[in-house]
């Protein structure tokens, strides 16, 4: 008992670090009050870095807690894309904290508990352990979006993404209970071995539904991502730019794990679901971006397509599906994070500006952004040789393995549609007359838009241990 | 020399050129002029280097030449690297209009020299690139690549309709190529790889090869461009500037036609005879329409880039015909155009910088003070419309002959082009040199000047020298050609065979 229960601790050491490091910046807030906010913001950096290290070097594979939850090499995978995406807005929030004056030390202690759900989704084997992981994540996220509490936009964001958030939560906690209903478990290896043998029963997929419905609705797939682009566009930018990021990696770990893992036997039922939302996802993120003025709800869409783009990989339900999934993430993460870092440095005199109008002539004023931006466009757009080209390449010849052609001629039509909102916004920094330059980026932002610039620029070159790394991590299913 | 990668130096080359400039930091006239050397300077290196190529290259082998192969990004892609007879030419084509582009652009071009410069620098890569790619995923990267820098091109440096060209250009042609795409995905798991030598031997099964060289055509149809999808075209050329445009009609049109050399004909044999009506039945609409559309034509460029449509015509005609005559004509008559319809667009260049308007009414009465523009533009009119003894009439007489061994009345309806070219093409030069010299606003005109004669005599030279000599072309493509046409019949015939059994 005392063996088990110490290798358990052992590999769940980071998130035991993040947990017990949570409450001690908490403490370190409430005793210095509101001056804290560099301290706390630059402890949770270290903290999250700590924990990622931790795992990198010391946590092998192996379940624990009676099986509730696993570390494998996919888990890390996806843990290391969630702390990257964390580590990097909290990052990004230092210079927006001092403009404009959003200094909360809770924000960074409730994106250290963000994380930790986070991290608990990505390592969940069970439903409970699912549940629990989410919903740790979820109450953090709300707190969030509505950080910003005298703004009304923040605020009506918060409360939208609450009670959808709610709904959802309901929905795949009825989900499990149908699940556990007629199969009499809980974790996934014993629901995958209940479902293998026998017949298939309405009950069941009835649960598999909500179970969908609701991790769908965290990676803000069409139908459930409606609260999105108003969350995107209401949060403070840096609370955007984290929205974008972590949670999603998280989510979509989550979501190969259960279809993957726990829901194999009965892949048929639900690759139908996942090419439809993904088919959903990618036609509305590619239709709806185009009338968009203010460029973070053209980010929300571009998310919800994107989304929409790696769940086409999933659907294909093959070791090539889910390296097609883990690698899109990565390139997702990479682009969604640098296009924020230069969302956030859209500065001018007057403050901070999100309309995409703004932008016009950048290239004549702040030719290095905008090169950069234009990158990470052409990217975004899934133009080789950038990355963004490479991720939808290994998703569709995933799709195109599994022979899902419908799925697969529909997504590229839909990138070809995505392109124009995406050269729509290249159009306005280039060919349009200039109105006016931005301020200097921060150092910090410079730093994260550089680096990201160079990862999309280069990724034809650098990309191959990328891609055996999620290689490995997919194989942890097959 | 044999171990040095040779093609890799070429193609990558314009990139240390883009280093360069991005190191020349302020900005003023000095700046631009040191901008502009380095180009020139750049895209001639290049050139030079790329003779080399053709000096190395052994025009009695058929197979790839200089391959280079390094292991890219796992899982079965691979950098490979070479030329044979087919794509060689190309190369050396694309080496020798660079500099001309960069020379005619030299005065036009004012604002933005750096970012200018760039682009076309990055183009060139990328475009050698799309001709020694041995690797389907690396020829389609460098194929959609070049989407970019035109675009930026076109957008930026554009004329008034410039958005609007620009974006039609990316989107069509995007559009076009995402189906590729999905059937280079089809033949990987098909086939098991990517590389092209071995893709070339592998037998598509003939029900998935219909599909396959559909998508292929989708893509390759709208570069070319065929009609009915050609009407990107007109717009990007006239928006385009004057360098653009002769990248637009020298290269990167070719691309389409090389793909359909490359792979839809020797990966898709079968497919490529059922469906060779079709493509014979789209190639007569484009010679004989777009002539049609030509004559009505106010604009020049306009009028230029509709004949282009109808000379690609002949190429896919050739192409599809399917024998050495047919294939042989086909890559002359894209070599030719890319000369040829390059050389226009410079010629109308010159005018156009002089009078900044391309209406065919503004002008007329050239000889009169401009007697030296007059004659070259006499003689790639004349190559366009294919009179012996230029250029353009190898390429089409070829394609005629290699046609008309298949069918006798594609053949003959495809021989009015010749005549329909004629017309529109003589009645421009009617209308913009000869006549009275009555619109004052001509009466200053100064003849060619010294840059423009460096640009305009070797193509001058090349298209003349190509019209009573075509060996060297020929000579160097014969035995890829061959041994292409060879494999294609020999697998159309074991198919047939096992139908007949």
């Amino acid at each position: 008992m005392t063996a088990e229960l110490s290798t358990s601790l052992t590999l769940a050491t980071p998130e035991l670090i993040l947990a017990v490091g949570a409450m001690v910046l908490l403490m370190i807030g409430v005793f210095s009050g509101e001056r804290a906010n560099t301290t706390v913001t630059g402890l949770a950096i270290a903290l999250l870095i700590g924990a990622g290290g931790w795992m990198l070097v010391f946590t092998g594979d192996g379940e624990a807690f009676g099986g509730a939850f696993v570390s494998d090499p996919f888990a890390r995978f996806m843990k290391v894309l969630t702390l990257i995406g964390s580590v990097v807005t909290l990052i990004m929030s230092v210079g927006f904290a001092r403009e404009e004056k959003f200094d909360k030390f809770e924000y960074p202690v409730l994106i250290v508990l963000a994380t930790l759900g986070m991290l608990l989704m990505v390592s969940a084997n069970d439903m409970i352990a699912l549940y629990l992981g989410l919903e740790l994540q979820s109450l953090a996220l709300y707190v969030i979006a509505a950080i910003n509490r005298d703004n009304l936009r923040s605020t009506e964001a918060g409360l939208k993404y609450f009670v959808l958030g709610a709904l959802s939560s309901g929905m795949l906690l009825y989900g499990i209970s149908l699940v556990y209903g007629y199969t009499g478990n809980t974790g996934f290896e014993a629901i995958a071995s209940a479902l293998s043998g026998g017949e298939r029963q309405l009950g069941l997929v009835f649960g598999l539904v909500f179970v969908l419905a609701g991790l769908a609705f965290k990676i803000s797939a069409v139908p459930f991502h409606m609260w999105t682009p108003d969350v995107y566009e209401g949060a403070p930018t840096p609370v955007t730019a984290f929205f974008a990021a972590a949670p999603k990696m998280a989510a979509m770990a989550l979501l190969v794990r259960v279809t993957v893992g726990a829901f194999e036997p009965v892949a048929a039922d639900w690759q139908q679901i996942v090419v439809f939302v993904a088919i959903a996802s990618m036609v509305l993120g590619a239709f709806a971006a185009i009338g968009q003025t203010n460029i973070k709800r053209l980010m929300a869409y571009s998310s919800i397509a994107h989304m929409g783009f790696a769940l086409v990989g999933l659907a294909a339900n093959t070791q090539a599906g889910v390296r097609g999934v883990a690698l899109y993430m990565l390139i997702y993460l990479i682009m969604t994070l640098g296009t924020f870092a230069f969302i956030l440095a859209m500065r001018r005199e007057e403050g901070n500006v999100e309309r995409i109008d703004d932008l016009s002539g950048l290239a004549s004023t702040n030719t290095l952004m905008a090169v950069i931006l234009t990158i990470l466009m052409f990217s975004l757009a899934g133009i080789p040789p950038l990355a963004g080209f490479w991720g939808k390449w290994y998703v569709f010849l995933a799709a195109m393995d599994a022979e899902l052609y419908p799925l697969a001629i529909i997504g590229v039509l839909a990138s070809v549609v995505g392109a124009y909102y995406y050269l729509r916004i290249i159009k306005i920094m280039w060919f349009d007359q200039p109105a006016g330059g931005f301020l200097p980026m921060a150092g910090e932002l410079r730093l994260v838009l550089g680096l990201s610039g160079l990862l999309v620029l280069f990724y034809a070159v650098v990309g191959g241990p990328f891609e055996r790394m999620a290689e490995a991590a997919a194989a942890t299913f097959f | 020399m044999t171990d040095w990668p040779i093609l890799s130096t070429v193609t990558f080359l314009p990139l240390v050129g883009v280093f360069l400039i991005l190191l020349i930091r302020d900005e003023g006239a000095a700046a631009r002029r040191n901008i502009r050397n380095v180009a020139l300077l750049t895209t001639v290196f290049t050139f030079v280097l790329s003779l080399f190529i053709w000096a190395g290259f052994d025009s009695g082998y058929a197979g790839f030449q200089m391959v280079e192969k390094v292991e890219w990004l796992g899982s079965g892609i691979s950098y490979h690297m070479g030329v044979d007879g087919i794509s060689m030419l190309f190369v050396i084509l694309i080496t020798f209009i660079m500099p001309l582009c960069i020379l005619a652009s030299w005065e036009s071009v004012e604002s933005r020299v750096k970012e200018y410069m760039i682009a076309f620098l990055i183009l060139e890569t990328i475009m050698i690139g799309v001709f020694c790619a041995l690797d389907i995923v690396l020829f389609y990267v460098f194929f959609e690549a070049s989407l970019v820098p035109m675009f930026i091109i076109i957008g930026v440096w554009g004329g008034k309709r410039r958005v609007y060209a620009s974006f039609k250009f990316f989107l069509y042609t995007l559009l076009g190529s995402v189906l590729m795409l999905l059937a280079i995905m089809a033949m990987f798991w098909q086939s098991g790889t990517t590389d092209i030598p071995t893709l070339l031997t592998h037998d598509f099964p003939a029900s998935m090869q219909t599909w396959l060289w559909l998508a292929f055509f989708a893509s390759f149809a709208v570069k070319m461009p065929m009609w009915p999808v050609h009407t990107w075209l007109p717009d990007a050329h006239v928006e385009a500037p004057t360098a653009g445009s002769v990248i637009l009609a020298a290269i990167l049109l070719k691309m389409g036609g090389y793909g359909f050399l490359r792979f839809s004909l020797p990966m898709f044999p079968d497919a490529s005879l059922y469906f060779q009506p079709f493509v014979f039945t789209l190639s007569i609409v484009a010679i004989i329409y777009t002539s049609l559309v030509a004559l009505m034509q106010e604009d020049i460029k306009k009028l230029i880039a509709y004949s282009s449509v109808a000379h690609m015509g002949y190429v896919t005609m050739g192409i599809f015909a399917m024998n050495v005559e047919g294939i042989q004509g086909g890559i002359f008559q894209m070599l030719s155009h890319g000369l040829v319809s390059g050389a226009l667009f410079l010629c109308v260049g010159v005018v156009y910088d002089r009078m900044h308007t391309r209406e065919i009414d503004a002008y007329g009465g050239l000889v009169n003070n401009m007697p030296k523009y007059a004659v070259v533009f006499l003689i790639f009119t004349m190559a366009n419309v294919g009179l012996p003894g230029t250029s353009g009439f190898v390429g089409e007489f070829l394609t005629l002959l290699g046609v008309f061994r298949v069918n006798t009345w594609v053949a003959l309806f495809a021989a009015t082009g010749v005549i329909l070219s004629a017309a529109y093409a003589l009645w421009l030069y009617r209308r913009v040199v000869f006549g009275a010299l009555t619109k004052e606003s001509l009466k200053g005109l100064l003849d060619l000047s010294t840059r423009e004669k460096v640009i305009i005599y070797p193509l001058v030279f090349f298209v003349i020298l190509f019209g009573v000599y075509p060996a060297p072309v020929l000579d160097v493509t014969a035995a890829s050609v061959d041994a292409l046409v060879n494999n294609v019949t020999l697998s159309i015939e074991a198919t047939q065979a096992a139908t007949l059994r």
